[in-house]
């Protein structure tokens, strides 16, 4: 098993220069022909749109694009050279021989991306409180940064997290090498080569200003092209599968997939002024612009925020805990009903908008009705734990996972409730919106993301457990602290704020001024970005231990899949 | 699983179809995604009572299109709405709530969804321009307890003019009304706006209502301030509702 490991786990190139390998008949094959030659054009592509653009920021963003394709085909090629005549086998003495590289950078790199951008999350919030600390200039400001922080933790973070988790519970679950053999890598580096063209054309003024969907036209046909291969491996994958029956986790995953293609190319139809310049404009406009933004906005949340963790959830709790999922039958029936009902939420963003009665009367009625499929997940991801409990007093990791459900539970019960109009009236515009996306993004989202990550790092690398489990109890419990400062003073702020914007005075007077309930929020934001300090430091805690376990010599020697009968297909 | 193996014909056999057949299963995803968007995007488009019939809005001058174009980069949406709602408070405190009518030449939209700073639909005409520089320059001069960023490189950026003509093109593509004569008159019409003594007739001809003055206090360049403080001053003062009829168009 450690030998199927290690072959399985194979970087860029590995051992493949050693003396003695057999390169005899060695032949390009088409996708590394066809790749080395689509790089090379682009490369040459994005160096004349360089050389012809009066846009400085969108030439940085042409030349480091040509510099990335020129990269590209250098590492095709090296690769090629380096490599034996055969690809790497599927299988090694009859069992798969797992392709761990790309998981092993996704992990690593949604560590380095949560860190970047709960940093970031930490400076607008102290912005907020201080303002002085914009510094006057265009590349600090508040409004270019808090995209930054959002893409950051949405998706270089959340990203990296799905596409890791979902390279390895395929494999795992299809007990199957993953299909392709540079398409995996492709998707890994693609993706995180968006989220650096997305996250510096941010600060340079770059952006559609649609909120979540930032990023321009090119970068937005970049992420179609790393999507579409995402699709396509994730699927060839599914195709070799050993096993009859499609794992549950891979149906969440699948839907996340397909559902995110989906809204990308709806929301981001748009027409750009020439090839030449970084602005485009938008297919849609005004109230239909509206609908369709909060149609994908919502779906952000209900599929790459949702589904796609409750994936993990169902992969990783059961393996963790060593227990079956709970009811196959539940998981049929939320799965359906979370991604038919999640898709009409949207208008509830729009309530007593311009947008036509109607339209919000669907999102509200429907974004109600997803209170149930919710609590679905929430209920069979914790009976998942039944005659388990007592793990939770010993394994931190798991803990966290199971707390990271419970805030599923919460912000999705909160959800419904803020979509009832009335609710809505008071709490549209405020923090305590703000607070309801970080009691899911904090809680639920960064917290199974974390269960996850601790779990997969020891078997990635190989190691027999992490480095240490005290450290993620401290992490645990500095960073629950953290969330319950963060959303307990968005929950004040947003509900003092509302109040205050419709208080009138004996005599029909409203009471205060914009200005008034502006001033009133100081208090709240620093204690806010107080808890997101506590956040981040959790995370460096674990960032610390993530290093030190895989830097740890001890080699696990049994094969972490090998002693898990919890995951069965289900049936 | 725990449950027994269900007899061939119930529904949780018939799943495990799906359950085998990954393409069957993502064609399933698809067609129940589809469906809540269809039918709450599509009929917005042939639904005419989706969009008010409202006279006085027009498209956006060059010199407002470009201002708009710095809010957008600027990402003034993550902290200012444009959408007052119907009620009581808000039409007090900002004006007349906004119909869909006014945003229809908006692409992208930017009613936004967060009022860390007030709801600027009506802002339009509400302060002088030498307020908005100031307060653009250095908000804390003008409302102490704000804590809106300052942008006092707007008013020292000469305005990048070199697009607007292609920028109107692509409006005028996509349905926004843009005339010949319009996209032809671009850069012109962008000038005189922003130059008291110019010649403004043709502007005002074709954009009905368009200020034109030197916003930036500064007649020698055509900055980013300027543009951005023309859009500011023309935002929510398109119709007059003095004339509107409300009750014409409940929904």
């Amino acid at each position: 098993m450690t030998q199927l490991h290690s072959s399985a786990g194979e970087g860029r190139g590995s051992g493949a220069t050693e003396p003695g390998v057999d390169q005899s008949g060695k032949k390009m094959t088409f996708g590394e022909g066809g790749l080395a030659f689509v790089f090379a054009v682009l490369t040459l592509s994005c160096i004349t749109v360089a050389a012809k653009t009066h846009d400085a920021a969108y030439a940085f963003h042409a030349y480091l694009s040509a510099f990335a394709s020129l990269a590209a085909v250098f590492v095709i090629l090296n690769r090629y050279a380096d490599r034996p005549a055969a690809l790497p086998a599927r299988e090694i003495e009859g069992k798969p021989n797992y392709n761990f590289g790309p998981v092993k950078f996704a992990t690593l790199a949604a560590m380095f991306w949560g860190i970047a951008g709960f940093l970031i999350g930490v400076i607008i919030a102290f912005q907020l409180a201080f303002p002085w600390l914009n510094l006057d200039l265009p590349w600090t400001a508040f409004g270019r940064l808090r995209p930054l922080h959002t893409s950051a933790v949405i998706f270089a973070f959340g990203g990296n997290v799905l596409i890791g988790t979902s390279f390895y519970v395929v494999q795992r679950t299809s007990r199957a090498r993953l299909a392709g053999y540079l398409a995996p890598w492709f998707v890994v580096l693609g993706y995180n080569f968006f989220i650096v063209i997305a996250g510096t054309g941010y600060l340079l003024g770059i952006t559609q200003s649609k909120e979540y969907a930032e990023p321009e036209w090119y970068a937005d046909l970049w992420l179609t092209v790393v999507w579409v291969t995402y699709l396509l491996v994730y699927l060839a994958t599914l195709w070799r599968r050993q096993e009859p029956h499609i794992y549950v986790a891979n149906w969440f995953y699948l839907a996340f997939i397909v559902t995110i293609a989906m809204l990308h190319l709806g929301n981001n139809a748009s027409i750009p002024v020439s090839v030449f310049s970084p602005k485009s404009y938008i297919v849609w406009s005004g109230v239909q612009d509206a609908m369709v933004q909060w149609w994908y906005g919502h779906n952000a949340v209900g599929f790459f925020l949702t589904a796609g963790f409750l994936a993990i959830m169902y992969y990783f709790i059961p393996k963790r805990a060593d227990r079956p999922v709970y009811s196959y039958r539940l998981s049929i029936i939320h799965f359906w009903a979370l991604i038919f009902i999640y898709i009409w939420a949207g208008p509830h963003h729009l309530h007593y908008t311009a947008l036509p009665d109607w339209a919000q009367t669907l999102g509200m009625t429907f974004s109600i009705i997803l209170w149930m499929p919710s609590w679905g997940g929430m209920i069979n991801g914790l009976m998942t734990l039944s005659g388990a409990w007592d793990k939770l007093r010993t394994d931190p990791v798991l803990r966290m996972m199971v707390v990271s459900v419970a805030f599923y539970g919460m912000s999705t019960f909160e959800g419904p409730l803020m979509s009832v109009k009335s609710v809505n009236s008071l709490s549209h515009y405020t923090d305590w919106t703000i607070g309801h996306v970080h009691s899911g993004a904090l809680g639920w989202v960064a917290y199974i993301s974390f269960g996850a990550i601790y779990c997969l790092v020891p078997w990635l690398w190989q190691k027999r457990e992490l480095y240490s489990l005290r450290l993620v109890n401290w992490h645990f419990w500095i960073s629950t602290i953290g969330i319950v400062f963060y959303i307990s003073a968005m929950w004040v702020a947003g509900i003092l704020q509302g109040l205050m914007w419709r208080a009138y005075t004996s005599l029909g007077f409203l009471e205060y001024s914009f200005i008034e309930t502006v001033e009133a929020m100081h208090p709240f934001y620093i204690i806010r970005a107080l808890g997101g300090v506590l956040f981040l430091v959790g995370g460096l805690i674990m960032a610390f231990n993530i290093f030190m376990t895989i830097r740890q010599p001890e080699t696990a020697e049994a094969d972490t899949g090998a002693r898990n009968p919890s995951l069965v297909p289900a049936e | 699983m725990a449950e027994a193996a269900a007899p061939k014909k119930s529904l949780w056999a018939k799943h495990a179809f799906l359950e085998r057949n990954s393409i069957w299963l993502m064609i399933g995803i698809l067609l129940v995604v589809a469906i809540g968007g269809l039918v709450e995007i599509v009929p917005l488009f042939y639904l005419k009572s989706t969009i008010e019939k409202v006279s006085g809005v027009r498209p956006w001058s060059p010199l407002e299109l470009a201002g708009r174009n710095i809010y957008v980069r600027e990402g003034c949406y993550n902290c200012h709405s444009q959408m007052i709602r119907p009620l009581r408070d808000e039409v007090e405190r900002y004006g007349h709530y906004s119909l869909a009518a006014e945003s229809m030449y908006d692409r992208p939209f930017q009613w936004g969804s967060k009022r860390t700073g007030p709801d600027l639909a009506r802002v339009g005409n509400k302060y002088s321009d030498e307020w908005q520089r100031q307060h653009l320059a250095d908000p804390r001069s003008v409302v102490p307890g704000s804590i809106m960023p300052g942008y006092p490189f707007l008013a020292q950026t000469p305005l990048k003019t070199y697009e607007i003509a292609d920028d109107m093109k692509v409006n005028a593509v996509l349905g926004v009304p843009y005339s010949e004569a319009m996209i032809a008159e671009a850069l012109a019409d962008l000038k005189a706006q922003a130059t008291p003594d110019a010649d403004g007739d043709g502007l005002v001809e074709r954009y009905p209502g368009a200020q034109q003055r030197d916003f930036d206090g500064n007649p020698k360049v055509v900055s980013e301030a300027d543009a951005l403080i023309a859009y500011l001053q023309a935002l929510g003062t398109m119709v007059d509702f003095k004339l509107y009829d409300d009750k014409a168009n409940i929904r």
